[in-house]
């Protein structure tokens, strides 16, 4: 093959495509995202859940929004901008693409039984997707693509609109999904609230929003953002730092009391929220200002534990009785201590290998714990139990509540802690290191000193929250330690924003709040992990509320 | 006058390929010194391993009265060694203040810093300006004054500078060499590395040649200005 012949295939593969096939192949994408959506199952398991009473379901939800997706991106013009004739016909064709696809798939579960290979396409699924209409008739085939190209030229209009409006239709959307998903959430607090004698007037239908409250939510979400806009769009910025003061006193309000006016299962998840805030912020001492991944942070939380089981259980491995407020602290102790002892020789090493390395002692205490040797002082698989709850003047903190203001209170003096730290001098320190190690000990900061610093304080964290999940649980088993919480650990991080306080606390929310929340669909929790990972990178790297530096950059930038 | 840099048959080796052999040179407090060179001579090497980022093989490196040779970085900046690093190296998401602050990490005389902050600002008036910006969205001739402010920030006896005029305009080259001529006008001594060797040489007191990791020539920056193979090799004129 002669150069030229070489280099004119290779324009050939560059040459673009015509803007149909495009529409077409986001058509398609969406097609194939919602066959995939059903067949792993999670159609059937979402469409149990109606977030508006007897209209809409979840997974109705989740298939709608991926052709308005579709119709979005099909919408616009290689600019990105949207344009006129566009936004209707490519915004069709493309939803109408996607509701083909799942068409498709209903003919073909229709026709051949998929059910040996895929559990999931039942005859269950069928019926959900044929949406009330007679199984197998041509209603249901031709309605789906139907309802794609009419929810395709809805993505594409909504491209179109100014966004002003289109920030307050996301707004009030948002308000109804929150309500609807998390209707127990709410249910608890209304029924908290003493009866004002009202109109008998229901919020809540048995599953999901009544209609006119998901009505008014809507245009109430949309009119809060349009309002909230104008406000911020004034240039007066002692008026502003009082709304933003007055947000923050309300959500110091709310977290308070919380456990109050709702029920116990909220609390318990709160509470659970509070424990990886506590862990979050240990790693984000490490990872977020020193820059050392350490995947084997579960380690110094299964220290903390295993102290205060052997401290404070009233079963045969205890090594004394005292109370969870004489173990707390020689849990942290013995926690920092061993972050240290295991700090000396791990941080040696660089980037990569330290992720490895410190992934490998995670393992190591995980497989110590259990391991048969241990077994007559740690109890193998058999863990420990009949852990005393902590007492605080007499009064055993039992309730979940209880524990959850424990968990608080802890989560709070180690924020207070933290952030101290990162505007010490010893934070800049880590920060100059994360940034350039080089350059950092040029200027006279010893590595090695303050990575190990910021490695013990880390895992005096870790041994903290530890400590409360030993007391809370009131037994601790091996298993509780897997990577995978180390893992999670970082996916809150990186979900909140590497280095940032107040990230934490959204990336718990995110990443433990909601799942425990939503335990009902518990099997695509990771499913829902990965999606949001990826998703992150791509749409908003730094987190979703990244550390100030960071945005002042962006902001300038 | 005393040594204030005494460096005596160093060598130092990637693998076994030594990069810098027995290289022996010394500047005497209060000078302005220069190393010269081609890419790839061994200038930065020799800069590094002065301030202990790279091992050396052999060879000892004293700074005044001190033997460094086995010390880590960090601690040779406490015993008046700094360095400007090539391409600045500035903590770009960390304000031009913060930048000086952390050159200033290793002290605690708060009175002593403050002094040599307003004087760093006096130095750099376009640094006071600049004060509370981002470093890295400052030009480059600003992020090289923040770059000098940072590494006078740790009071040094000695300052290493790594090609501070590497990319900038010809005019913001004439004003960092102006800033490196008036910080030793201090009482700072300088050994700059420099592949602009004409700017280099001509506030030099003494220069060193180096070429493929051995200096070859050894004289004051006017007198290697005129020297016939410095012309050709560095300068650009024919011989």
């Amino acid at each position: 093959m002669s150069f030229n012949a070489v280099t004119s295939s290779f324009k050939v593969t560059r040459r673009r495509k015509t803007p149909l096939a495009e529409t077409l192949q986001v058509g398609a994408l969406a097609g194939f995202a919602a066959i995939g959506f059903a067949l792993i199952g999670a159609y059937v398991a979402m469409d149990k859940r109606h977030v508006v009473e007897d209209t809409l379901t979840l997974s109705q939800i989740a298939f709608a929004l991926m052709a308005i997706a579709a119709g979005y991106v099909a919408g616009r013009d290689r600019q990105g901008r949207p344009s006129g004739t566009r936004v209707v016909v490519h915004g069709a064709v493309a939803g109408l693409t996607a509701g083909l696809c799942v068409s498709a798939l209903v003919l073909l579960m229709g026709s051949v039984s998929l059910r040996a290979t895929l559990v999931a396409a039942s005859p269950m699924l069928i019926k959900a997707l044929s949406l009330g209409a007679p199984i197998g008739s041509l209603q249901a085939l031709v309605q789906l693509p139907a309802l794609g190209a009419l929810l395709g030229v809805i993505g594409g209009l909504f491209a179109a609109m100014p966004s002003r409006y289109r920030r307050a239709l996301t707004y009030g959307f948002a308000f109804v999904l929150i309500a609807g998903l998390f209707r127990d959430v709410f249910v608890s607090v209304l029924d908290n609230l003493p009866d004002l004698n009202g109109p008998d007037w229901e919020v809540f239908g048995p599953g999901g929003l009544n209609r006119g409250s998901a009505l008014l939510l809507l245009v109430g979400g949309a009119l809060f953002c349009l309002v909230r806009d104008r406000w911020n769009a004034q240039i007066d910025p002692a008026r502003r730092a009082r709304s933003s003061k007055a947000g923050l006193a309300l959500l110091l309000v709310g977290v308070l009391v919380l456990p109050l006016v709702t029920n116990d299962f909220v609390a318990q998840v709160a509470m659970l929220v509070a424990l990886y805030m506590l862990m979050g912020m240990g790693l984000n001492i490490e990872l977020g200002l020193a820059g050392l991944v350490d995947l084997g942070f579960v380690a110094f939380f299964a220290v903390g534990a295993y102290t205060v089981a052997l401290m404070c259980s009233s079963g045969p491995l205890a090594v004394a009785d005292v109370s969870f407020w004489v173990a707390l602290p020689v849990a942290v102790v013995l926690a920092a201590g061993a972050g240290m002892l295991f700090g000396l020789p791990v941080l040696r090493v660089r980037g990569d290998y330290l992720a490895m390395a410190t992934l490998g002692l995670g393992e190591i205490i995980r497989v110590l714990v259990l391991s048969d040797a241990l077994a007559p002082y740690l109890g193998g698989s058999q863990g420990i139990i009949e852990i005393d709850h902590p007492r605080i003047f007499g009064v055993s903190l039992q309730s979940p509540a209880a524990l959850y203001y424990l968990a608080l209170a802890l989560a709070g003096v180690v924020a207070f802690i933290s952030w101290r730290l990162q505007h010490a001098r010893i934070g800049r320190a880590w920060l100059a290191m994360r940034e350039d190690e080089d350059v950092a000990q040029a200027l006279g900061i010893d590595p090695v000193a303050s990575k190990l610093l910021a490695y013990t304080i880390g895992a005096a964290f870790a041994g903290a929250a530890g400590a409360v999940f030993a007391a809370l649980v009131g037994s601790v088993y091996p298993h509780s330690f897997q990577l995978l919480v180390s893992i999670n650990v970082l996916a809150i991080l990186v979900i909140g924003g590497l280095g940032s306080l107040p990230g934490v606390l959204v990336g718990a929310i995110v990443l433990i709040g909601l799942p425990e929340l939503l335990r009902e669909f518990g099997e695509f929790r990771y499913l829902f992990y990965g999606i949001a990972l990826v998703a992150m990178m791509h749409v908003r790297a730094e987190g979703l509320w990244p550390a100030t530096t960071q945005t002042q950059e962006n902001a300038r930038a | 006058m005393s040594k204030a840099l005494d460096v005596s048959n160093l060598t130092i080796a990637y693998g076994e390929i030594a990069a810098v052999r027995e290289v022996s040179f010394t500047v005497e407090a209060g000078e302005i010194a220069t190393i010269i060179g081609a890419n790839g001579a061994g200038k930065t090497t020799i800069l590094n391993a002065l301030c202990g980022l790279r091992d050396v093989r052999s060879g000892s490196i004293r700074l005044g009265e001190d033997d460094i040779t086995a010390l880590p970085p960090h601690e040779r900046v406490r015993h008046g060694l700094s360095q400007v690093p090539e391409g600045r190296r500035l903590f770009g998401r960390m304000s031009v203040a913060e930048n000086l602050e952390i050159g200033a990490y290793a002290r605690r005389d708060h009175a002593a810093r403050r002094h040599d902050l307003d004087h760093v600002l006096e130095l750099f008036p376009r640094l006071r300006e600049r004060y509370r910006q981002l470093a890295g969205t400052l030009s480059g001739g600003e992020q090289q004054m923040v770059a000098m402010g940072r590494a006078l920030m740790t009071a040094p006896k000695v300052l290493l500078l790594d090609e501070p005029t590497m990319g900038l305009a010809p005019q913001i080259v004439d004003l960092v060499i102006d800033a490196v001529r008036r910080v030793n006008g201090e009482g700072v001594t300088v050994l700059l590395v420099e592949q602009n060797a004409y700017s280099a040489l001509e506030i030099a007191d003494r220069a060193f040649v180096l070429e493929s990791g051995e200096i070859t020539l050894t004289g004051n920056g006017p007198d290697l200005i005129t020297h016939p193979r410095v012309r050709s090799a560095y300068l650009g004129y024919d011989a």
